[in-house]
């Protein structure tokens, strides 16, 4: 069967069957950074999304997506370049295995939740399994991300 | 992982319902359990283009439609107000954010999974789903039967003042429950009992009844007519020990 959607705001047609899961998509297209780490829909390796919102893509019928928009980390490029300049200072990758589907949701809660407390943030991104670091670092990055973004919102504000 | 002949989705309750007649065909919801299933399949029946993404309101009840996804539910101010948070807490814990974006209640619902969170919650409250074409039933009965070819349409929990209160006891933040209770107080106690670790069973007692210290006889007998069951996660007496403290908090919890 074929398909039509949005991926990274580019328009896509991809001949798929009915039984392929979006990750295999959107490696097909050529998406890396999309991976499978625990084929048990748990790890949030895979996290890509869909019309805006974080979704599993190991889990997603690849025929439910037509008509609507993808995001994977390839697609926002520069937004995962200002948070990871902020994982790199604060040591808080290793491996580095976890850190597209880790991003991806970051990004995601950083667009829905309003400074959010740490246990609001662990609580976002419990459903990211990292093995190597113990999310010490992870927290720190977050947070010194967050107060960043935040200190350059309320600046534009006040330049308004 | 299974394989599929065909793609489909209905654009009518009438479609789906003959599509599901046939053996070889299945309904897919979240997909997060079916993806597991190894068969291979005639049609995969897909109801997003039903209608069945929302929650809508009456006077008297919320009308939750089974494509809702968890998250959706986790985020509901008014049914959240309603249950006291009840549904919030018995969320909130299932995995992590982006699967309750896809995982729906109806999967939930519908799969009577012994270890379902959401299964247990409206399990202790007024709920009822509508089915096609059957029509309404209690969630009570719904669970009490063996799936059939029916196509579940909505879950519809009744506003009839309840209070309600959730508990679960998890190994890990987003671990499977190793119990879970919820307990609601109207005019008589409703104490829903899951991950026992089969699936969740309701006992009704009246409101006179106390619930607040392990020597109490009504919550010696509730235990004692409970199953509780051993498996690699825990035993069976653990597991009613959880049991009995969660319970105690829970009602505890509706007192203040």
């Amino acid at each position: 069967m074929e398909i039509n959607y949005i991926l990274n705001n580019k328009k896509v047609t991809s001949s798929i069957t009915p039984h392929t899961m979006l990750l295999n998509e959107l490696r097909s297209q050529g998406c890396f950074s999309v991976k499978c780490g625990c084929e048990s829909t748990n790890c949030g390796l895979c996290t890509v999304w869909l019309d805006g919102t974080p979704i599993l893509s190991c889990t997603m019928p690849a025929a439910r997506i037509a008509g609507h928009s993808i995001t994977t980390l390839e697609g926002l490029q520069a937004q995962a370049l200002e948070f990871t300049r902020f994982m790199a200072e604060e040591g808080s990758d290793q491996c580095g295995f976890c850190n597209p589907g880790f991003i991806m949701n970051v990004l995601a809660m950083a667009r829905e939740l309003d400074n959010p407390d740490q246990n609001q943030i662990n609580h976002y991104l419990a459903g990211n399994l990292c093995r190597c670091t113990g999310y010490a670092g992870h927290m720190r990055a977050i947070e010194k991300y967050l107060a960043f973004r935040s200190a350059i919102q309320k600046g534009g504000a006040d330049n308004d | 992982m299974y394989t599929a002949r065909e793609y489909v989705l209905p654009k009518t309750l009438e479609e789906a319902y003959q599509l599901n007649q046939k053996k070889q065909n299945r309904i897919i919801a979240g997909n997060m359990w079916l993806r597991f299933s190894s068969g291979s399949f005639g049609q995969l029946i897909d109801l997003s283009d039903l209608g069945l993404n929302t929650i809508r309101q009456t006077e008297t009840e919320f009308i939750i439609g089974a494509m809702v996804p968890l998250r959706e539910l986790e985020k509901h101010p008014e049914l959240n107000a309603y249950t006291g948070n009840a549904i919030r807490d018995c969320v909130q814990d299932i995995v992590g954010t982006q699967f309750r974006n896809s995982a729906t209640i109806g999967g939930s619902i519908w799969g009577r999974f012994g270890f379902s969170d959401i299964l247990t919650c409206f399990l202790a409250m007024d709920t009822e789903v509508e089915l096609f074409p059957s029509g309404r039933m209690t969630l009570a009965d719904f669970t009490a039967q063996k799936p059939d070819n029916d196509i579940l349409v909505n879950i519809i929990l009744k506003k009839t003042g309840l209070k309600t209160a959730y508990r679960a006891f998890r190994y890990t933040a987003t671990g499977f429950p190793v119990i879970s209770c919820c307990v609601s107080k109207g005019d008589f106690w409703r104490i829903a009992i899951g991950a026992r670790p089969a699936k969740a069973m309701l006992h009704i007692l009246p409101d006179t009844a106390v619930l607040s210290s392990a020597e109490d006889t009504a919550l010696k007998e509730l235990l004692d007519k409970t199953i509780f069951g051993t498996n690699s996660t825990a035993s069976a007496d653990y597991r009613r020990h959880l049991a009995q403290v969660m319970i105690i908090r829970a009602a505890a919890s509706l007192e203040v």
